[in-house]
């Protein structure tokens, strides 16, 4: 079979892709490391300067795998959504969970001074903001299947995402009026998101959902190849739809919950990545697209990384930024382009 | 001959919280290897209610439907898909599927967790595109090929899925007379090589007349069962229109307008 050797020769190229572009975002940066030191910081050994070593143990290091969480969950929980409501625009950050988490985001953030002050440390803490950020997450995508089931129109259900988008935005600038300075500045670099910051233990409790997440839509791997022939067929052929769909979104929830309340809302990753692996592997195959999404998703988010901290600036930008400025334009083009989608 | 599927006094119909609307009463219907069988009434009479409801979609108002001499909503989501395939009218959503794999989908009751083919269900996927005559399709995507080609790699994936019954809804709307004629003449070849049970519904009646080997006939008044000999001899099609314009003309065997 000719497609088979193709689909070997590409994820002999992704892997090598994947592994250079982690090696790079670790190199590079704006502080110069020479990769002879870049190398013996990683194995364990002595780089020149104690300072490089700890920029890359302590810094480039967690970010990096970081953006390869990131990555992948966002991109993952994109595909699941797109076959979910057979929708090739359809994406954690469209369809409103990103607000959504947001939205859980802000409530603790900037509502903590509501509560008593040993409630508002565990509010503040990992575990709180991921649970409201996963919590909101969850409720939006719950919101979004109601109104999906009325709506078979997908455009419809485009601009319901983005009515909660704008609904979230509005409560989440009412709640501004009556938060702290303090608060309020916390609140919007978060919502700028960001890979570093993170220390090893965060990375730890993000690499459980992701890992979670991941692993649920492993298992969904064989109900979205079904619900490709949509949800009648699917169901003719043994799939309990009811109980695969609540997989589906509990992972899908996970995901972009857990990413969004460490990383912050990060657009167009989850949309536009499943597409590129589509596009590149020409097919619906999910146990395919699975693998490659993993990929592409982990290595286009090292780029954006990598590009968001050009080595020789001393500003880090927005990864937001970088990601609406690279993801926009494919979705735009997606759209001009609709004749066959996915 | 073996019967598949058996209704007894089965009564079909929608219920919401105040009515109960019955669409047809006392149905005794029953499907046997072998045969093909044809669906036909007017628009609007019922025939997706009751194929809703056989399918094991719909629970029915009274009475009961048996498949394999168990009762329809006593199967697990699995068995029931080991036991009836469907061919339904719905568009397909847009996917990159190529035939090959749009067929072997149908093998989904027997796979593992992820949906691995095995040996043998590569083998029953290339035995359904056989039948159907799509094997030099098999690369093709799913949205380059014509409907009367779709619809015989849809026919293919319920194959493939390999059960003793296969239910069609309208499987010819959107085909012209050459395709229509070929698809009847392939679910008739089905029926008597594979010895399956295959029901269709229709609008196409003269052809189901004419290769059928039962009819099923929903008017207001009633539903039969019978072969379509028998159906004509009896005078059960005059009463399937309400128009004075359209005549059945039981010589000829088919539908005159006047």
């Amino acid at each position: 079979m000719a497609n088979k050797k193709r689909n070997t020769i590409l994820f002999a190229v992704l892997t090598l892709g994947l592994l250079l572009m982690f090696f790079a975002s670790i190199s590079l940066g704006s502080v110069m490391i020479p990769l002879k030191d870049v190398f013996a910081s990683l194995t364990g050994g002595h780089a020149a300067k104690s300072t490089w070593e700890y920029i890359i143990i302590n810094y480039r290091l967690p970010k990096a795998i970081t953006a390869v969480l990131v990555g992948t969950g966002l991109s993952i929980s994109g595909l699941l959504m797109q076959t979910l409501f057979r929708n090739p625009l359809a994406g954690p950050y469209v369809l409103g969970l990103s607000s959504g988490a947001s939205l859980g985001v802000a409530f603790v953030i900037l509502g903590a001074g509501f509560l008593p002050s040993f409630l508002s440390v565990i509010a503040l803490s990992s575990y709180g903001i991921v649970i409201a950020s996963t919590f909101g997450s969850t409720l939006v995508l719950l919101l979004v299947l109601v109104v999906s089931q009325r709506l078979r129109d997908t455009m419809a259900i485009l601009i319901v995402g983005l009515m909660f988008g704008s609904f979230t935005t509005a409560i989440v600038s009412v709640l501004t009026y009556f938060s702290t300075a303090e608060q309020l500045q916390k609140f919007t670099f978060w919502s700028m998101g960001s890979l570093g910051n993170l220390s090893w233990s965060t990375i730890g409790i993000l690499t459980v959902c992701v890992g979670i997440g991941l692993l649920l839509s492993a298992k969904s791997i064989k109900p979205l190849n079904a619900l490709l022939l949509g949800e009648n067929y699917a169901k003719s052929m043994g799939l309990n739809f009811k109980k695969a769909r609540l997989i589906i979104i509990f992972a899908t929830s996970i995901l972009s919950g857990a990413i969004t309340a460490f990383a912050g809302p990060i657009a167009f990753v989850g949309l536009a990545v499943p597409h590129i692996a589509k596009l590149t592997f020409q097919t619906s195959n999910h146990t395919i697209l699975f693998w490659s999404t993993l990929f592409f998703g982990s290595i286009i988010m090292l780029f954006c990384d990598i590009v968001s901290q050009m080595p020789g600036f001393d500003v880090t930008l927005p990864i937001n930024a970088i990601t609406s400025i690279i993801g926009a334009p494919v979705v735009i083009w997606l759209l001009v382009r609709k004749r066959n989608f996915q | 001959m073996i019967s598949i599927l058996k209704t007894t006094n089965l009564n079909i119909g929608y219920k919401s919280k105040k009515t109960v609307v019955t669409i047809a009463e006392n149905l005794n219907l029953n499907l046997s290897s072998g045969k093909l069988i044809s669906l036909i009434g007017a628009n609007g009479i019922g025939k997706s209610t009751l194929l809703r409801t056989i399918t094991g979609i719909q629970h029915p108002l009274a009475g009961n439907v048996y498949l394999n001499d168990k009762e329809i909503s006593a199967y697990q989501p699995l068995d029931l898909a080991q036991n009836l395939s469907l061919v339904l009218t719905e568009k397909l959503p847009p996917s990159n599927l190529s035939v090959f794999e749009l067929v072997a989908l149908g093998r989904q009751p027997y796979t593992n967790w992820v949906g691995t083919l095995t040996q043998t269900d590569i083998e029953k996927v290339q035995q359904a595109m056989q039948l159907t005559q799509i094997e030099h399709l098999s690369n093709k995507k799913h949205y380059q090929i014509s409907d009367g080609q779709l619809q015989k790699v849809l026919i293919a994936r319920a194959l493939a899925q390999d059960t003793p019954l296969i239910i069609l809804d309208e499987p010819t709307t959107h085909l012209d007379l050459l395709h229509k004629v070929s698809l009847f003449k392939l679910l008739k070849k089905l029926t008597q090589e594979t010895q399956k049970c295959i029901l269709f519904s229709t609008h196409d009646i003269d052809l189901a007349i004419q290769l059928s080997d039962e009819m099923i006939l929903m008017t207001p008044e009633n539903v039969v069962q019978d072969e379509p000999c028998n159906l004509i001899s009896n005078g059960s099609f005059t009463a399937l229109f309400k128009d004075e314009h359209i005549i059945f003309d039981a010589e000829k065997g088919k539908f005159i307008v006047t």
